[in-house]
């Protein structure tokens, strides 16, 4: 149905011509959902905006052919792509609450859509949208077409964008990274419903993602790109069991996945004899009935509802839940950026829920108890290099001048990995891992004891996420740190923690040693949230790349489950 | 009974929160009128007066009165509607501010109207095609437009369409002295001339304000089309935009239904501050134009520190500035659903 032929995209930048896409093919056949997987800045997105022709200023189809049903997209008047784009191919975006128009009626952007194709008219458009919205199984979707996409969750926002995409009936779906941002479970029920009426009505679908265990999920056939090439393409199964490609390989391997340890993420080469840690039983920090309410428009608001756990000396706490569980809220309060409404944070003996926040940079134990933010590029001021923002805490706390400073800036960075070359870079000039490292740097500087790691990873590509991972692992050895690890994704905190806590609505609903939590949940909530991360296939022979005995996990790709 | 009413409820609010602000700016404009140097008495009492006469003036003008006394009684009269004597013009003040207030405001609004008509559309298409001709052509514009002081375009434009050419009428007031002024009812001349459907009229006062207004639109749309083209790019660089275009939508569709109306946010807060600065900056036009408008009264009852005129101006000025406010409040919750008014 779609033939992609050496597409070749290039953008005009001030540094002169750069090749994002060089040469890609692939064809797409009715009924078929293709993958497209690769990190960011691979070309992925890119190549699905030169097929929709609505590639950003500068950027244009060099070479190359792309045929839709006989037509040609490369060289379609710009009219007739108008036609084409929503009612033959139509696409689905990430962050959704962005991809709406902020200040028009959810109910009025599917209608300008339908209006536009000619499938409604004045007087049934209304009726048609609130049928499209029911179609994304909106509940009450009459009420829900006055609402402004600021009034809806980012899953129902999504919802919309499908609606939106799906209004005109189109022949082919290009969803490009659908679920970036969203909730485990919310990632799980749009998927589902994507994939469902992509199935009803017999459409083709390109899916879209840096998430190889989403894409082998939901797709029937996949392709890994790299700096704009093809590297790999194939059934998913055989991707993953037997990736041919040194690139794919490397992704397959850094998936967190059920069975791997953390150095197993690492490529072959790099891997080096994990850290035997031994956590004591003796508490570090140990929290109380500790309660948060907010002021809300419509009275209170509680975001923490009287919980009550401990960290141990060495241990590593995993924190899970969605978004709005209070699990921020509980992080915060934990290293004293926010008071508390009422119990106890017990550390060392002291209840430092009695000093006020904002007095607490000056409490000697502030350097005791350190954060890692969890998006590295917002955390760091733009304007300050890494060498900069590593010296800040050095300065601030522990009064450093001098050579001092330098020598222990340099040694952190060397803790961290970070070559010393990049300390005089600004962030902007720096890498995601690399900010990462600084963050990381930065918050070690004072040799805490506890450190909180708000999501460390969740901007990360996976094969830095792995590297990341793994230099959090090691520090926790040779420091002595104990970690409060939050996160949303169980596979990662698996990985890494020894103890999980699940939250909801502010309260913990489970809590236990991680490998007992995740392999025999008790309460339905963990229960779902297991339930809805992908499961990448299991990764089988060659012997030489076996991991773990154990290979013989049931393939959960879905067309084999059903 | 209010409370099923929120959006008037909140108006009311609004409103009921600019009472302090008045409040306010009586009691300062008292005060700084006070502080200016210059006796009035003094001058009014004439060049030839001597020590005994310039008294008997200040009693008479209630000068010789502490200050709180002199305050009660100005609170008092203007709660009456009295805004006092003008000394210089020998009329009472609210007499004349309902002459030359309409006047100005005629000049200003007529300005704005013509600068948004021009810097909208130029600073989309200045948006909407980086690095062409238009854009060019807006920055010139703009650049222009802040840069040559109003005073000088106006010249310039009076030297050019009056002495050289002879298309435009001489420099002198709102109308002709061959036309008699219609008959006063908003004071604007135009809307009144058309309520009595005295179009000789009408056109005569519409010659006289073309010049002024053009002078004046030149400085204040600067701003407006910079803002607009900024608002724009921005506008068009967004997520939503890529929706929409990928929807199909047709050009103009993502380019007003969308974009624009994104964009409108920032203009309208421009647009405020643009009005409030020009009110303020039409003295100078007023001047070279011969407009009998509040700004180059409100200098020259400055200059003779006639108090009574100068406070009158002040609060008057203050209470358009409440309404303008009000009145931009009132346009972001119509373009923009997420401000709410009892969001803090």
């Amino acid at each position: 149905m779609l033939s992609v032929k050496d597409l070749n995209v290039t953008f005009q930048t001030r540094q002169g011509e750069v090749e994002a896409v060089r040469g890609v093919n692939f064809d797409v056949a009715k009924g078929e959902i293709l993958g497209i997987v690769g990190e960011s800045g691979s070309g992925k997105s890119v190549t699905s905006y030169a097929l929709m022709r609505i590639l950003d200023a500068g950027g244009t189809i060099k070479a190359g052919e792309a045929t839709y049903s006989g037509i040609d997209l490369r060289r379609a008047a710009e009219r007739d792509m108008r036609d084409i784009r929503g009612r033959e191919i139509s696409m689905i975006f990430q962050n959704p609450r962005a991809a709406l128009n902020p200040i028009r009626k959810v109910g009025h952007q599917i209608e300008d859509v339908l209006r536009q194709h000619a499938q409604a008219t004045r007087y049934d458009a209304r009726a048609k949208a609130i049928a499209a919205m029911e179609a994304v199984k909106i509940k009450d979707a009459e009420a829900r077409y006055h609402a402004y996409p600021f009034e809806l969750s980012g899953g129902m926002c999504q919802r919309i964008v499908c609606a939106i995409a799906l209004a005109c009936d189109p022949r082919l779906l290009i969803a490009d990274e659908p679920t970036t941002g969203l909730d485990i479970t919310t990632q799980k029920a749009v998927m589902d419903l994507v994939r469902d009426l992509i199935r009803e009505r017999g459409m083709s679908s390109i899916l879209i993602t840096h998430d190889l265990g989403l894409a082998a999920q939901y797709c029937d056939r996949l392709i890994v790109m790299k700096d704009g090439l093809v590297v790999e393409e194939g059934n998913p199964i055989k991707v993953f069991s037997q990736p041919e490609h040194p690139y794919s390989r490397k992704l397959v391997d850094a998936t967190p996945r059920a069975g791997a340890s953390v150095r197993a993420l690492l490529p072959k080469e790099t891997r080096t004899p994990e850290p035997q840690i031994a956590a004591s039983d003796q508490p570090l920090i140990e929290v109380r009935d500790l309660v948060k309410t907010y002021a809300g428009k419509y009275g209170p608001v509680h975001a923490v509802k009287n919980i009550s756990f401990t960290v141990n000396k060495g241990q590593c706490v995993g924190l899970v839940g969605e978004s709005g569980c209070g699990k921020s809220t509980t992080s915060e309060m934990l290293v004293r950026l926010l008071d508390v409404t009422s119990g106890q944070i017990i550390f060392n003996g002291e209840d430092i829920a009695k000093t006020p926040a904002r007095g607490f940079a000056k409490d000697p134990r502030r350097a005791r108890i350190q954060m890692v933010f969890q998006d590295a590029t917002d955390s760091l001021n733009p304007r300050h290099s890494a060498r900069q923002a590593i010296a800040e805490p050095l300065r601030r706390l522990a009064k450093m001048r001098g050579a001092a400073l330098n020598s222990r800036i340099e040694e952190l960075a060397g803790l961290v990995g970070l070559p010393l070359p990049l300390l005089d870079r600004f962030p902007h000039q720096l890498s995601g891992g690399q900010k990462a490292r600084v963050g990381i740097a930065r918050a070690v500087a004072l040799d805490p004891e506890f450190l909180i790691l708000d999501e460390p990873t969740a901007a990360l590509d996976v094969s830095i996420q792995a590297v990341v991972l793994n230099l959090l692992v090691d520090l926790r050895a040779k420091l002595g740190l104990s970690y409060l690890f939050v996160s949303h994704d169980l596979h990662v905190v698996r990985l890494l923690c020894d103890h999980v806590i699940v939250m909801k609505d502010g309260e913990i609903v489970e809590e236990g040693p991680a490998a007992q939590v995740m392999s025999a949940p008790q309460n339905p909530y963990t229960k779902s949230l297991i339930a809805a991360a992908p499961q990448p296939p299991e990764r089988a022979t060659p012997k030489d790349l076996m991991e773990t005995p154990d290979a013989q996990h049931p393939a959960l790709h879905d067309k084999f489950a059903s | 009974m209010l409370t099923s009413y929120p959006r008037l409820r909140a108006i009311l609010l609004r409103v009921a929160q600019a009472v302090p602000v008045v409040v306010g700016v009586v009691v300062i404009s008292f005060l700084l009128t006070r502080a200016l140097p210059g006796d009035p008495a003094v001058y009014f009492a004439g060049v030839a007066a001597d020590e005994a006469s310039i008294e008997e003036t200040r009693v008479a003008m209630g000068l010789d009165k502490p200050l709180p006394v002199q305050f009660v009684r100005y609170v008092g009269d203007l709660l009456q509607g009295d805004l006092g004597q003008s000394l210089s013009s020998g009329r009472p003040v609210a007499t004349d501010l309902a002459s030359r207030l309409p006047a100005s405001l005629e000049l200003t609004l007529t300005a704005l109207i013509l600068a948004v008509v021009i810097a909208v559309p130029l600073g989309v298409l200045a948006a909407t095609r980086p690095g062409t001709w238009v854009d060019h052509l807006c920055r010139v514009v703009v650049t222009a437009g802040v840069s040559l002081p109003t005073f000088f375009t106006g010249i310039l434009l009076i030297y050019i369409f009056y002495y050289l050419l002879g298309i435009a009428p001489s420099p002198l007031g709102r109308l002709d002295f061959i036309y008699l002024s219609p008959d006063h009812v908003t004071g604007f001349y135009l809307i009144d001339a058309a309520l009595m459907g005295d179009w000789e009229t009408w056109r005569g006062a519409a010659k006289q304000l073309v010049l002024p207004a053009a002078t004046l639109a030149l400085f204040t749309l600067a701003p407006i089309a910079r803002m607009t083209r900024a608002a724009m790019l921005t506008a068009l660089s967004s997520d939503f935009i890529r929706t929409a275009r990928a929807a199909g939508l047709s050009r103009r569709a993502v380019l007003y239904r969308y974009a624009l109306r994104n964009a409108l946010l920032p203009v309208v807060t421009t647009l405020g501050m643009v009005f409030s600065f020009a009110l303020g900056a039409n003295v100078l036009v007023e001047k070279v134009f011969a407009w009998p408008g509040i700004g180059s009264y409100a200098v020259e009852a400055l200059v003779v520190s006639d108090y009574a005129a100068v406070q009158g101006f002040v609060l008057a000025m203050a209470l358009l500035f409440v309404l303008l406010n009000l009145v931009v409040d009132l346009l972001y919750t119509a373009i923009d659903p997420r401000i709410g008014f009892d969001a803090k």
